[in-house]
């Protein structure tokens, strides 16, 4: 029998089906893994395993016996242990504190049984091979590599049965990736079950038993990893359902090359990235997530700054310290997290629209808010914002009518480079169509557009040219998206030089 | 009905300031007798119609200038009318009285101030019929001296507020404005008794003072580019500058205050221009800048949007550390000139003058209505917070209820603000999503 069985898990959110009626098991001393493109519905399932979330309708069953999880302690006291990609230790307590957090020893009157704590301590770092360090290091000096290990050893405190594993290796160097996954081998000839979260096909194939693809938030194909080959893997993550119409686009002359990047990089983020874009164009640029690609945008904008390479604007080298620098010169970002780095919520949609733009509408010292409220009222009728909304907040409105508004706001600056990260997310179609149209007529006003996106489809449809960034690297390009598949994008997004062979 | 909602959640704080006045007005409404000259004026029409014109009358009288002013005028007019036997006697009971039973012949009236009528030496003169100025009901607090005193209350620590709204609106705090006040009025006062102690002449003071706004000034340009440089917490940072500023004040003044200045140096805090307290002058000008400054320039603008997220700011091409650092040494500057009106107020330079003070200005503040999250308020809303404030204190008083209470309703109320407030978002966005 298995030991952890789900059984029919749905779970929605407001207007999205995250995980539809997956069924999915784990045996002892089994690694599964868990497949799935962006947004596919692996942290949802993984959410609900973990207690963090409940799901609509379904059952988990540990050793044949229902379970609820009402908190994630449920979860954990269940055998349950979850390692995040991102950690949940607390940065500035010993090894030992953390390792105990929620869960301490103590005797009748609340004094710690410290030397019982040692014990188990010492134990359960020696089976995840961290030995030899002493308890009382301070968490937030260990490496990535270290501070994951000791987030496994919490698993086993709780005496964990399962751990799961979301991305684990992510940013493990080659050698520590390679430990990592011994002691997976070493857990299950210990009993334990194991889901391990990957986009690698090298690293699946060497620790999963099986493996479970998810689409769209159903479970479109579960196998012995023996029986599935690397091919078919890919053709069941792409293939998400194409919701999206795209509009009409008149061919057009590409222009002179606007912006050039040359060797840019920074830290394991952005590595060596190079490609030219052309007034007029629409580069495609997509990849899984931390694939690097909002980085790099960042340094084409003065966000952040490149460790080394540079930046060609109009063929003249440029090197911007902050934003500012860069949207003067004529480039803007639409940022991919409009919530926390598109809008001021608190703020009136006016008040957001004029942020970037006041130079221009300023008298003097004075600021001139008839023109600011004309210039917006133009863009609104174009946008298809209404002019009446002018000083509703922003922070509530619709997803769509806040990224318009963040739109108009870049349109105002009537900049050369505009960049787009994820300019659809958490946007209805209609509402899609129209900003699809608007970057198309930017393309078609000779302006130059670098569009960012994780969905295959929109990346397909709309693109001139797409290049495919595979950590911190462009992995490949694309140079007719018409005649194109999703499959050949995942494959440059997942690559590994063995998969033209096989 | 949504109207109104928006006006409140603007200047809600307006109607509860509006409210206190009018509920002081009420608990401080007196029996108050019309006195001195204005007194004088009403007996004396009284007296012509009642009396003879050979009638004797006395007028009695205490020691205050305002009776004073009343036996003049009263004697003045009953001439004027044609009485020829009036006698008066100004000074303590006893005299009075002395003064009474030395006259020849008992008075037919006894025209009394009202200081003199409530004393115990008329009871045994029944025969002689006694007058004093009509009574009339008006609240001590809207007495135009009470009004002044709050107007002139209230301008260093309106002044100071101004700033302290800037840095909160950026959704930071600045805990030294206290600190520098003392600063600049030991380095105003130390400048100016060094450019000639009471003898220094106008420009000697227009110097001190400009070189103690600019120390002040000075100060918050260090906290801006501290917090901004190596991106140090603002309470931290500001609660160092505090403790430096206030620790130098006392070594610059080894601890005592200076006194040695101009007589004419208090022009700016305790002189009138055109009947209006200067300083309360200076400070409607300074609000009314301010208010400008943040709703008609694209400083302001950066102010808020600093506030209501940096990141999204930055991103929109806003150059945020040199808002906050301008931000930081306006507050500074404000300070700097607070300090320089406490000093010609209190005519000494003292580095005890900020105790305290930065915590009134932030009471100020909140209750004004500026969110400490950042990213929201109204400079006239501070203007009001500073108002309710320095009402409530002067009510209080006038109501002879003691300090320690005063400071608990204080507290109380900077509370009861912040709770109103969160209340009103609730009302006015029921559905809001963060």
């Amino acid at each position: 029998m298995a030991w952890l069985e789900l059984s029919q898990i749905t779970k929605s959110f407001p207007g999205v089906l995250a995980v539809d009626d997956v069924s999915i098991s784990v045996e002892r001393g089994e690694c599964l893994a868990l497949m799935g493109e962006n947004g596919a519905g692996k942290s949802t399932l993984i959410k609900i395993l973990a207690g963090a979330i409940q799901p609509d309708r379904g059952e988990i069953l540990i050793e044949g016996q229902h379970v609820q999880f009402t908190d994630p302690m449920a979860a954990q006291q269940s055998g349950i242990g979850v390692v995040y990609q991102e950690f949940n230790l607390i940065p500035d307590l010993t090894i030992r504190d953390n390792l105990f957090l929620g869960r301490d020893l103590t005797n009748r009157v609340g004094w710690l049984r410290q030397k019982e704590e040692t014990n188990l301590a010492r134990e359960v770092l020696e089976k995840v091979g961290l030995s030899g360090i002493s308890l009382d290091t301070v968490c937030r000096r260990l490496n990535v590599a270290q501070q994951q290990l000791v987030e496994i050893a919490r698993a086993f405190v709780a005496d964990a049965k399962l751990i799961v594993m979301d991305e684990p290796t992510a940013a493990l160097t080659n050698r520590e990736t390679e430990r990592l996954f011994s002691l997976v081998d070493e857990l299950k000839t210990q009993g334990i079950a194991v889901i391990y979260i990957s986009h690698r096909l090298e690293e699946i194939e060497r620790v999963a038993d099986r493996v479970a693809v998810l689409r769209d938030g159903t479970l479109v194909a579960e196998d012995n990893i023996a029986d599935m080959n690397r091919a078919a893997l890919i053709e069941h993550m792409v293939g998400r359902k194409m919701n999206s119409e795209f509009p009409e686009r008149e061919d057009s002359e590409l222009g002179k090359v606007a912006l050039e990047t040359i060797n840019l990089t920074r830290g394991r983020k952005v590595r060596e990235v190079s490609f030219s874009l052309h007034a007029g164009e629409i580069l495609g640029l997509t990849g899984l997530v931390g694939a690097g690609r909002t980085e790099s945008a960042r340094l084409i904008f003065g966000a952040d700054h490149p460790d080394s390479g540079t930046i060609e604007l109009h063929g003249e080298s440029i090197r911007f310290s902050s934003p500012r620098q860069a949207i003067r010169k004529g480039i803007c970002l639409l940022t991919e997290d409009r919530k926390q780095q598109g809008l001021i919520l608190e703020h009136s949609i006016l008040d957001n629209f004029g942020l970037p733009n006041l130079g221009d509408f300023s008298k003097g010292p004075f600021l001139d808010v008839r023109r600011e409220a004309v210039a917006f009222d133009q863009l609104a009728d174009k946008i298809g914002v209404r002019e009446s909304a002018r000083q509703q907040i922003a922070g509530t409105l619709s997803g769509g009518n806040q990224q318009k508004v963040v739109l108009a706001k870049w349109l105002q600056r009537n900049a050369d480079v505009l960049i787009f990260d994820e300019p659809t997310r958490g946007i209805d179609v209609g509402a899609k169509f129209e900003i699809y149209k608007l970057i198309n007529d930017l393309a078609a006003q000779g302006k130059a557009i670098l569009f960012i996106s994780s969905e295959l489809p929109e990346t397909l449809g709309m693109c001139d040219r797409i290049l495919v960034m595979r950590e911190g690297e462009i992995a490949g390009e694309i140079n007719d998206p018409k005649s194109a598949s999703q499959v050949d994008i995942m494959k440059l997004a997942v690559h590994d030089p063995t998969l033209s062979n096989r | 009905m949504k109207r109104f909602l928006l006006f409140l959640s603007d200047y809600g704080m307006l109607v509860v300031l509006l409210v206190l006045c009018a509920v002081f007005s009420i608990l401080t409404l007196e029996k108050q007798n019309a006195t001195g000259a204005d007194g004088a004026a009403s007996l004396a029409v009284q007296i012509n119609a009642e009396f003879e014109k050979d009638d004797p009358i006395f007028i009695a009288a205490g020691t205050s200038p305002d009776d004073a002013a009343f036996v003049d005028k009263l004697e003045e007019a009953l001439a004027e009318s044609g009485f020829t036997n009036v006698k008066s006697a100004a000074g303590s009971p006893p005299k009075v009285k002395t003064a009474l039973r030395e006259l020849e012949n008992e008075p037919r009236g006894i025209a009394m101030s009202p200081s003199t009528s409530g004393w115990k030496i008329w009871g045994d003169l029944p025969n002689v019929r006694r007058l004093s100025p009509s009574e009339g009901f008006w609240p001590v607090f809207l007495n135009q001296q009470n009004l002044l005193s709050i107007a002139s209350q209230i301008s260093v620590i309106a002044i100071m507020a101004i700033g302290m709204t800037l840095v909160i609106i950026t959704a930071g705090i600045d805990l030294s404005v206290g600190s520098l006040l003392a600063f600049t009025s030991v380095a105003t006062a130390w400048c100016i008794e060094y450019l000639g102690a009471e003898n220094a002449g106008v420009s000697g003071m227009i110097v001190g003072s400009l070189l103690g706004i600019f120390a002040g000034g000075l100060w918050g340009l260090f906290s801006g580019g501290m917090i901004t440089a190596f991106r140090l917490p603002p309470f931290i940072v500001t609660l160092s500058v505090m403790l430096m500023a206030s620790g130098l004040a006392y070594v610059w003044s080894n601890g005592t205050s200076i006194h040695d200045l101009p007589e004419s140096y208090i022009w700016l805090g305790r002189g009138f221009v055109f009947g209006i307290p200067t300083s309360l002058i200076l400070m409607i000008v300074l609000y009314i800048a301010a208010h400008l400054m943040m709703s008609r320039t694209a400083l302001g603008r950066y102010i808020y949007a600093v506030g209501g997220n940096p990141e999204a700011a930055r991103l929109s091409g806003v150059p945020v550390r040199r808002v906050l650092i301008v931000v930081y040494t306006l507050c500074g500057l404000l300070a700097g000139l607070a300090g320089v009106v406490t000093t010609s107020k209190l005519e000494a330079g003292s580095p005890t003058f900020g105790d305290l003070k930065e915590l009134m200005v932030i009471a100020a503040v909140v209750v004004g209505g500026t969110s400490i999250a950042g990213g929201s308020g109204r400079i006239f809303g501070t203007l009001i917070g500073a108002f309710i404030i320095s009402v409530i204190q002067t009510g209080l008083n006038l109501m002879g209820v003691t300090q320690y209470w005063q400071t608990f309703v204080l507290g109380a109320v900077i509370l009861i603000a912040v709770l109103l407030d969160r209340m009103k978002h609730h009302l006015l966005n029921p559905n809001r999503l963060s």
